[in-house]
Formats: C-alpha cells, sequence, structure tokens
C-alpha cells in the first residue's frame, strides 16, 4: 500500500455521512480505532484503580468553573506576570491574527525552519499552512505529528494524532518519505524518527508548542508531554512561542496538580508523564540554557462567544485529554477523520459549530447516540450530552443562543412532522384510536422503513395497545374480585 | 454499589407510565410490569391520557413542541404516589429533564414534583419493593441489556441484573462491552443509520459470542434494535437462536 498521493483526501465535516460510510467499510480503519480505544479504555480505568474518581472530578470541575468565572481577571493577572517574567504577551481575536502574530514573529528573527511541539489550537488555525506560504517551514517533533505531517494528513485523535494508522503503515510512512527501512520493529522506528528530529531541533531558529495550563498568579505556562519533543522545542531554539486558546488559564499554580492527575489517567492511563514542563521565562543572564526569548500568543477564536451563553460556557472547562473520543462508540467506529474537523468525537461536536458555525457542522451534534459514555468519564464533569442536545436545538432553529448559523439544520418536513406529533400527543384519545388502528392494520404496516430495515426487522405494531390490555386486565381482575 | 438515593417504603397506590414504544409495539411487557407490581400488594393506577414522555422530540432538538407534549403528561399524576416506568429512557427523560424543560415556567415546581417521584421498574422491584422473586422456569443462560440511559443517566447498571440473579435457573452471562450503547439513540438510528447498524451489529455479536440463549434488555429502543438485528440475523439463517424481551416479561414468565 502506498501512502503518497497526488492529492491528500481533504475530509470536512459537510461530508460526515460519506465520510462514515467510507470509515466503516475499511477494516484497517475499523481495527486500528477499536484496538486502540479498547487499550486506551482499560488503561485508564486502571489508572485511576481505587481512587476516588467522583471527588476528583468534581474538584476538577470546581477548579476550571472558578477559573472561567473569573476568565477576564485571570487573563489580565497572567499577562502581568507573564510580562514580569520576561514572557511578552500578544493577543490574537482569531486565528487568522494568531498567525499573523507568529509569522511576524518568525520573520523579525529571520527564521526559515520552526519546530513544533504539539499543539491544537496551532492545528485549529492551520498554523503550518499559513507559515508555509510565508516561506517559513513548520516541522512537528511530536512522533504522532510528524508521522501525520509525513502523510500529508490532519490528527486523527487529539491526544494520538497518528492513532489511525498501524506498525505496518507507519513502517510504510516513514520508508516512502523518509527511507528507513521497512519493518515492524518499533524500536527502530522510534529511534529513527528520533535521530531525524534530532538535526532538526538544533537547526530550528523558532520552536513553537501549545500550553496546557498557563497559572495567572505566576505566570508559569505548564507543558505536559512524553517525548522531550516539547523540552527540545522550548529550550534549544533561540525563540520559543507558545500558543493557547485564552480558556487554558487556571487560577492557581495549587491548581494544576489535580488537573494534571486528572489529564494523564483521563487521556493516556498514566500516574504521570515522562516529562512535566513549567516554562516560567526566558534564558536569565549567566543561565546556561534556554531561549533568549518567551512569547505567549493567546487566541480567542471564537471562545469569547461561547463564554456568553450560560450552558454552552461549560465547553471551555475541556483539558483536551480525549477521553470523550476513546469511550465514544461512534467515534470508535468512524475514526477522527470522519468529523472533518481539528478536534473530533464528542468535544469536537459541542466545540467546532462554535469555530465553523453550524451550516458546516449540522451533522455533528447529531452523530452521538446520546449514551453518555462521554459525560461519564469527562474529567471535567462537562456534560456533554446536554450540550449536543443544545446544539441540536440551535440547529433546528429552536435556540436562543450565539451559535453562528443556527437553524441551518431546519427542515419544514420535519418540523411539520415533529407539529403532528405534537398534535397526537396531546390529544389522547386520538392517540388512542390511533394506536388501535395501527394494531388492527398491523399486516399491512411496511416490512421496510427506510434504512431501519437494512440491517433489522421493522418493529410491527401490537394487535392491542397498552391501553386496551390494561383495560381487559382491569374488568378481568374485576371479574375475580367479585366471584 | 449502594445507592446514593434514599427510597421510600413500599406505598399501597403507584401510578404506571407505560411509555409509547411499549404502548404500540410491545404491550404485553407493559401489562407484565403492572402484574409484577401487583404481586406485591400494590394497586397500580394506568392514567388512561398518558401518550409519551417526550423524548424523541427534545433529543432531536424540537423542545417547545417536547415542551407541549411533557406538559400535557404532568397532570396526569395529581395524587403523591411514585411513578413506575418500564424504561430508563423515558425515566430519564421525566426524572432529569422535565425540571429542565420547565425551569423558570408555572410548571417548574409541578415538574420537580413529578420527577422526584420518578422510578425506573427495576428499580422500583429492588429498592423499593424489595421483591423475592421465585424461579419456575428451566435453566437458560441470559444476556443482559441495561440501556444507556438506565446505566448513565439514572445510574441503575445493577438493578436489572440483580432481579436476574435472583432466578435460581438463570444464569447471566458475560458480555464483552457489556456497557457500550447498542447504537438505537431514538432517532440516531434514523440519522446515523449506517453508524448505527455497525454498533448494533457488534452488540449482537457480543451476546452471541457469550453463549447466551435469550436476552432481556429493560428499554423497549434497546429491545427493538438488538431484537430486530437478532431476527434478521435468523431469518438470513446465520448465527444462533437468541430471542429477546424486555426483562418485565421475562421475570414475570419465568415466576407466575
Amino acid at each position: 500500500m502506498s501512502f503518497q498521493s497526488d492529492s491528500p483526501q481533504i475530509y470536512t465535516p459537510q461530508a460526515f455521512h460519506r465520510q462514515a460510510h467510507d470509515a466503516l467499510g475499511n477494516p484497517q480503519i475499523r481495527s486500528n480505532f477499536r484496538r486502540a480505544m479498547d487499550g486506551l479504555m482499560s488503561k485508564r480505568r486502571e489508572a485511576f484503580g481505587d481512587w476516588d474518581l467522583e471527588t476528583l472530578r468534581e474538584l476538577g470541575a470546581n477548579i476550571r468553573l472558578r477559573a472561567l468565572a473569573k476568565l477576564p481577571d485571570l487573563l489580565e493577572q497572567l499577562e502581568t506576570n507573564c510580562q514580569a517574567n520576561g514572557i511578552r504577551v500578544h493577543w490574537a481575536e482569531d486565528g487568522e491574527q494568531a498567525c499573523r502574530i507568529i509569522r511576524d514573529l518568525c520573520e523579525a528573527r529571520g527564521a526559515r525552519h520552526v519546530i513544533k511541539g504539539k499543539s491544537m489550537v496551532s492545528e485549529e488555525m492551520h498554523l503550518n499552512d499559513h507559515l508555509q506560504a510565508a516561506g517559513i517551514e513548520a516541522l512537528e517533533s511530536d512522533l504522532g505529528e510528524y508521522l501525520v505531517q509525513l502523510n500529508e494528513q490532519t490528527p486523527s485523535h487529539i491526544i494520538m494524532p497518528a492513532i489511525h494508522l498501524n506498525t505496518e503503515e507507519i513502517s510504510d510512512v516513514m520508508h516512502d518519505r523518509t527511507g528507513t527501512e521497512r519493518t515492524t520493529d518499533v524500536d527502530y522506528l522510534t529511534a529513527a524518527a528520533r535521530a531525524q528530529l534530532r538535526e532538526r531541533f538544533m537547526a530550528a531558529d523558532v520552536g513553537i508548542s501549545g500550553v496546557n495550563f498557563a497559572v495567572a498568579e505566576t505566570g508559569t505556562l505548564c507543558l505536559v508531554e512524553n517525548e522531550g519533543n516539547g523540552r527540545m522545542t522550548t529550550t534549544v531554539p533561540p525563540v520559543h512561542i507558545a500558543v493557547t486558546g485564552i480558556e487554558k488559564v487556571v487560577e492557581h499554580l495549587r491548581d494544576v496538580p489535580p488537573l494534571y492527575a486528572l489529564l494523564t489517567r483521563s487521556a493516556t492511563g498514566q500516574h504521570v508523564t515522562t516529562y512535566f514542563n513549567m516554562i516560567s521565562g526566558p534564558r536569565k543572564p549567566g543561565e546556561r540554557d534556554g531561549p533568549e526569548e518567551v512569547h505567549l500568543v493567546l487566541v480567542d477564536n471564537g471562545r469569547s462567544s461561547i463564554y456568553q451563553d450560560n450552558e454552552l460556557l461549560d465547553t471551555l472547562r475541556c483539558i483536551r485529554c480525549g477521553a470523550c473520543m476513546n469511550h465514544c462508540p461512534v467515534y470508535t467506529r468512524v475514526g477522527g477523520h470522519t468529523y472533518g474537523t481539528t478536534y473530533p468525537g464528542p468535544i469536537g461536536s459541542i466545540l467546532m459549530p462554535h469555530l465553523m458555525g453550524l451550516e458546516a457542522t449540522k451533522d455533528l451534534p447529531s452523530a452521538s447516540s446520546l449514551c453518555g459514555a462521554c459525560g461519564e468519564v469527562c474529567p471535567v464533569k462537562i456534560p456533554i450530552p446536554d450540550l449536543l442536545v443544545r446544539l441540536r436545538k440551535e440547529a433546528v432553529g429552536e435556540g436562543r443562543g450565539n451559535v453562528e448559523g443556527a437553524g441551518a439544520k431546519r427542515d419544514r418536513k420535519e418540523a411539520l412532522a415533529w407539529k403532528g406529533w405534537q398534535w397526537l400527543a396531546t390529544h389522547p384519545g386520538a392517540w388512542r384510536a390511533g394506536t388501535g388502528v395501527a394494531g388492527k392494520f398491523r399486516t399491512l404496516s411496511p416490512s421496510r422503513l427506510g434504512t431501519w430495515t437494512d440491517c433489522r426487522e421493522a418493529p410491527k405494531p401490537a394487535g392491542t395497545s397498552l391501553h386496551a390490555l390494561v383495560k381487559q386486565h382491569r374488568r378481568k381482575v374485576g371479574r375475580e374480585d367479585e366471584q | 454499589m449502594t445507592p446514593l438515593k434514599l427510597y421510600p417504603p413500599k406505598p399501597d397506590k403507584v401510578y404506571f407510565f407505560g411509555t409509547c414504544l411499549i404502548d404500540m409495539f410491545y404491550p404485553q411487557a407493559g401489562l407484565d410490569g403492572i402484574r409484577l407490581l401487583e404481586r406485591e400488594g400494590i394497586e397500580v393506577v394506568f392514567p388512561d391520557d398518558q401518550t409519551c414522555c417526550g423524548q424523541p422530540a427534545y433529543t432531536s432538538g424540537y423542545h417547545d413542541e417536547a415542551r407541549a407534549v411533557a406538559e400535557a403528561q404532568l397532570d396526569l399524576f395529581p395524587e403523591p404516589w411514585p411513578i413506575i416506568v418500564p424504561s430508563g429512557s423515558c425515566g430519564g427523560m421525566m426524572r432529569t429533564h422535565y425540571p429542565q424543560l420547565f425551569a423558570g415556567s408555572h410548571r417548574a415546581s409541578q415538574a420537580e414534583d413529578v420527577a422526584g417521584r420518578i422510578f425506573e421498574l427495576t428499580e422500583f422491584l429492588v429498592h423499593v419493593c424489595h421483591v423475592r422473586l421465585e424461579d419456575k422456569g428451566q435453566p437458560q443462560r441470559v444476556a443482559m441489556h441495561t440501556s444507556c440511559s438506565a446505566r448513565r443517566e439514572m445510574g441503575l447498571a445493577d438493578t436489572g441484573p440483580a432481579l436476574l440473579n435472583q432466578l435460581g435457573n438463570v444464569s447471566l452471562v458475560e458480555q464483552a462491552r457489556a456497557s457500550e450503547c447498542c447504537g438505537f439513540g431514538g432517532t440516531f438510528a434514523v440519522r446515523h443509520p449506517e453508524v448505527s447498524a455497525a454498533m448494533v451489529e457488534d452488540k449482537t455479536q457480543a451476546i452471541e459470542a457469550a453463549g447466551a440463549e435469550h436476552f432481556v434488555t429493560s428499554d423497549c429502543g434497546c429491545l427493538m434494535n438488538i431484537g430486530g438485528r437478532l431476527e434478521r440475523k435468523r431469518q438470513n439463517g446465520q448465527d444462533g437462536q437468541v430471542g429477546g424481551e424486555h426483562i418485565a416479561s421475562y421475570l414475570w414468565r419465568r415466576t407466575s
């Protein structure tokens, strides 16, 4: 199988149904995701073990709620304390502006080569494309991101970007793009990638990273990672640019340990990651390493609009662990690319409508059976199923929020059908007559019911409704009582 | 797990909300639920004007329509008796979402009151009636599918299995990924039929692989989905001969 294609496949949320159809029919995708998600679910379960998970989730949720309640103040405090630490702070209203800020910073240093740590917000604003257009090469250094970039794809998972590829496929990609041997020896492949990346770290002019927690009271940027690429990205090049959504701020340093404990266990089932970086400024006089400049780019990109809505606001609690994806029966079957959005799965389905508008994303909130697994595992207790329902309401035009493209999914025929249902269900006499008639003519009821009967038998109306059965039962019991 | 909820003592009277799926497709399950309650010495009142809890419109985003239908149900339960619902999905709707639907309206306190009196059937049999079942059936291996709403929204993962475990001749089989959704999800099965089909296929395979001879569930949505798939497989001459039914019918059949 070759992964070199002239035009890499573009996934869009508008094509969710077609992409889901393709993914469901792809045995490799099905088994890669099923195996990976099964593994992640069981690792998470083991990692929390006999912890009082509910108490910890409650604590995590409250830390995030408190931070969001004070968001404007905390952001100002973060800026002040970062600046006091020598970190220069930039504000971007949208992805476009954030890209321009970063490009300008790169150009001011004459940078040609950028090395990147993992950052979903940079994916969200398509930073790599923007830099490339300006003649600046941006290379991903997280192993998964590196593989995805080699393969001209986008991440299929927010924590494990290349989870859609198995070892054979990774071997093929690396062979085709970097000349490594074809082998399923994971140690060999990892060592090869490490050697390739090591040279690039040394040659990079700028390092760009994301942020997991930005601590307002100390002006500290926390970065959680396993490969050391985050530390290399933020310490080797002369300039470090951290980019993050404005919601990543927390109030106190003491807020970090519980969130970190929740994050690593929820994401990968780890008690602790290999690296936990706390970045508190550029190299100081007399210090032997560290970047000369550190910048923080705070990106809004639709977040302050979510912040205005007292229900949807809960979306901003997210600490990007990916547990909702790992436990989602839909995501497990269709994979991340099917969603056609930067953030896939349940969190993507409640976040992306804000970032892209409901016109583009109208099929995402309904792409859930509302089984509740996402809400059950969310480490900060985001009521994801409720928010999916809320966005369905926005999508059909019955909401009162400020989500762009509200009403995009309103269908006149469907709206009329619900009105008809409403009339029947509020007229009990008609309801009883209706169920009675349906039962009498049950043999005439269709054996094909659209797509339902593609794989299932159609349910047949019962000959006698429960209403009627209860009446018979009462008469019978009455007679028995008289005897 | 011990429920945190405090349950009332066994009452003399209860209301029964049959749900629209049972009314139309599985009325026997409703009647069997009523008989199980009556056998515990409880008088069961079935308000004749009941129709649907409103959930299909609610989860589809049509909340004005859902509210109108829900409002019509609120008036059916004037006495302070518990309201028994043979479905975690409709029960979850009435217990959790009625207060949300009517928050801030003149119906708010009534919705709260009704919500507080909602009990799922197996929950009520276990925690309020403390039933003791005597199995009269033949030995059988049974798979139980607890609906996602019962399991997660109502926190009732254990009450169905607890009742089945009282049946001496029934052995409950362990399925792979028992807590995973069967793919019904109300209108989800219609809006995303291919994903739903993949989910129900996995669910039926897990039930068959567990060596089940029969499967029961406490929700008729799941029954329609899993049962419909199993029925189709039977008609195609595939795999085993596993049939399914609502847990109320199974319990009544084996103990009466």
